[in-house]
């Protein structure tokens, strides 16, 4: 099932009597979601995010705009005549059920032409129990639960009773680390084995980019760019989505491009074309420097931090934006530092260019 | 006994003491009044030891009668008093304008002197050579004939009576019911909306469990509340309720103490442990059904 969302918006009115402006949290949103995907909502918090989540599952109603689950407008539908399922980021299951019950508890709900006889119930909740791996833990209460299951159940909840969409509020954040990387896994494995629309929240950009097959950044209400996750990470549309995403994440500059070449600071770093001189942005991936003896990047080092596969080399720069500069370079590329000065090629496509005033993008080629 | 076990009785001492004089003492000393035969507290004698006491009062016609009062009261007061609470608080909850109004107003009752509620009731339902109270005028403006509420047959008595101790409990009720409804986190409601559940069942499967402890508590204690009934009566009916038919257990005890037919400690004492066998063995099926229903 597609899903549709037309220059949708949602505008929480001020109450407080000082006069503040309405607060928008959803701003002109418009996206189509393309059928069977797993789509990523990824901003910082306040960005309209689960706002824009509660608007499609229909816990809350849009101020302005329209929402289509295939063809069918279901702007006004009521979340329950919308046939989603939802997974509350603290799970909300019923404590004083058992796994199973809760799990039965949707399908308990159908009436009329839906309704199931018991076996049918028990064997859709098995199966569902079955599709998330908690079949054993079904006469368990939730407290009895750890965190990973609990999560699980609330899938298996979500998943009976065969929702159109899927939607799914901040999924792994109540995780630990290292479930959360098997969570996410689980995740993305439940998806493609039910090929439901699926659409999830987070702040994680890590998160966002391991799983989906289409991520939206948000900010301030607004789509700052929607696409797959690597398409974004390689051709960022401005300044916010590029240091968003990213860790470690991009270093920026102050530079300039004048007489065909790009600045950092007082370094060349580039010849480049197609731009007119203007005051910019420089944005740096991590991974975008090159140890070289020559190079035009004169960094002061700090200190270099070696995680085994690569290797942070940690400095600073007049003109980083950022206190520091951080590089990763291969660990074998590494030597020993002696001097306090170390030098740096860039690989160009890891290098983007912003507008200072708009921070929008500005493109280059490489001369 | 090593010295922390001592230290721990220590913390308890005050309670212990407080607990030993006014409640333990008492109680055993009422159940050997109520083996001793025509105690006499002025001069500290009786007559024998023997069952006599509990024989008396459980033939005693005006005993009998303020059992099956109290029972009458208990079935009928308990149920619909949380039952109404109940609605009452869903209501108050449900309702986003001026809720903290309404739950002020609710609350007025509790707050109003119980003998101010009975003078209240008395101009409601009382008949006097001058007045037929307002509820028998509207009873008459119906085209019904009026009936002495207060003191008339005993059917419309009993009705004041339980009305009465419906209308003194239920503030406290709805304001215990309201807090627990309040602490429901909403985001269960909202996962059963997104599900389909029906309002009826949402309430049913949902809202009941996540308050039964409390809606529990509120029952435990309108049972022993209504078992000891009193003060209620009184006000309505006056300090003669056996004359009323009116008259409960706690006040056939009080009679039995202090009031018209007073100085027989001896009937009070066997029928305040008739009333305590009652109360605990309610108390104690109540905590059994519970276990059964009640989500922590």
């Amino acid at each position: 099932m597609k899903v549709v969302l037309q220059n949708l918006s949602k505008v929480f009115p001020n109450r407080s009597k000082k006069g503040l402006a309405d607060v928008i949290a959803v701003n002109d949103f418009t996206f189509e979601i393309p059928d069977g995907k797993l789509v990523g909502l990824l901003g910082p918090s306040g960005c309209g995010k689960s706002t824009t989540l509660n608007l499609i599952c229909g816990l809350q109603t849009p101020t302005g705009g329209k929402i289509f689950f295939g063809d069918d407008d279901v702007t006004n539908l009521p979340p329950e005549n919308r046939g989603v399922g939802l997974v509350f980021q603290n799970y909300a299951l019923y404590p004083h059920l058992s796994v199973q019950q809760n799990i039965l508890f949707p399908l308990q709900n159908l009436k009329g032409a839906d309704k199931l006889s018991k076996s049918e119930m028990l064997a859709k909740a098995r199966e569902a129990a079955g599709l998330v791996q908690i079949d054993e833990l079904m006469s368990r209460k939730p407290s009895e639960l750890s965190g990973g299951q609990q999560q699980r159940v609330a899938i298996a909840r979500a998943l009976v009773k065969m929702p159109r969409i899927l939607l799914l509020d901040e999924p792994l954040s109540n995780l630990d680390a290292r479930l959360r990387l098997q969570t996410r896994e689980e995740l993305r494995r439940i998806q493609r084995e039910t090929r439901i629309t699926t659409v999830f929240v987070t702040h994680d950009q890590e998160e966002a980019m391991s799983i989906s097959d289409i991520i939206v950044v948000m900010r301030s209400g607004v789509a700052e760019q929607i696409g797959e996750p690597q398409e974004v990470y390689d051709n960022p549309v401005n300044l916010f989505v590029a240091k968003f995403l990213g860790s470690p994440p991009i270093n920026v500059f102050s530079g300039k491009v004048a007489d065909g070449s790009l600045f950092i600071g007082e370094d060349a770093v580039l010849n480049i074309s197609g731009v007119q001189n203007q005051e910019v942005f420089v944005g740096v991936r991590p991974e975008g420097f090159v140890l070289d003896k020559a190079g035009p990047l004169r960094c002061k080092l700090s200190r270099v931090e070696v995680m085994g596969r690569d290797v942070s080399i940690i400095s600073t720069h007049g003109a980083s934006v950022n206190p520091i500069v951080r590089s990763i370079i291969n660990a074998e590329s590494a030597e020993n530092f002696s001097t306090a000065e170390v030098r740096f090629a860039v690989k160009p496509a890891k290098v983007f260019v912003f507008n200072k005033e708009t921070e929008e993008r500005v493109f280059f080629e490489v001369r | 006994m090593d010295k922390r076990n001592n230290k721990g009785w220590l913390f308890l001492l005050p309670a212990v003491l407080f607990l030993g004089f006014f409640m333990v003492y008492p109680l055993v000393d009422v159940f050997i009044y109520s083996f001793e035969e025509g105690y006499n507290s002025a001069s500290q004698t009786f007559f024998g030891v023997g069952a006599y006491n509990y024989s008396y009062v459980l033939h005693d016609p005006y005993f009998l009668q303020a059992v099956k009062n109290t029972f009458i009261l208990v079935i009928i007061t308990v149920p619909v008093s949380t039952g109404v609470a109940l609605l009452i608080s869903a209501g108050l909850n449900s309702v986003k304008k001026l809720n903290k109004l309404f739950q002020t107003i609710y609350f007025l009752p509790y707050v109003t002197n119980t003998l101010a509620v009975g003078l209240v009731f008395m101009i409601l339902f009382k008949k006097t050579a001058y007045s037929d109270g307002l509820i028998n005028l509207f009873i008459e403006l119906f085209g019904g004939s009026s009936v002495d509420f207060i003191s008339g047959p005993y059917w419309a008595k009993m009705f004041v009576l339980c009305f009465y101790t419906i209308w003194v409990v239920m503030p406290f009720k709805v304001l215990i019911l309201t807090s627990a409804l309040a602490s429901v986190n909403p985001q269960y409601y909202n996962a059963a909306k997104v599900d389909g559940t029906s309002k009826l069942r949402t309430f049913t499967k949902i809202t009941l469990p996540m308050i039964s402890p409390m809606l529990f508590y509120l029952i435990i204690t309108a049972f022993i509340g209504a078992f000891k009934a009193y003060s209620d009566a009184v006000a309505l009916f006056g300090t003669d309720l056996n004359a009323a038919e009116m008259n409960t257990i706690v006040g056939y005890i009080y009679d039995m103490l202090y009031g018209n037919s007073g100085g027989y400690p001896s009937f009070a004492s066997a029928a305040a442990i008739v009333l305590l066998v009652i109360v605990l063995t309610i108390t104690c099926i109540n905590s059994l059904i519970s276990k059964k229903y009640i989500y922590y």
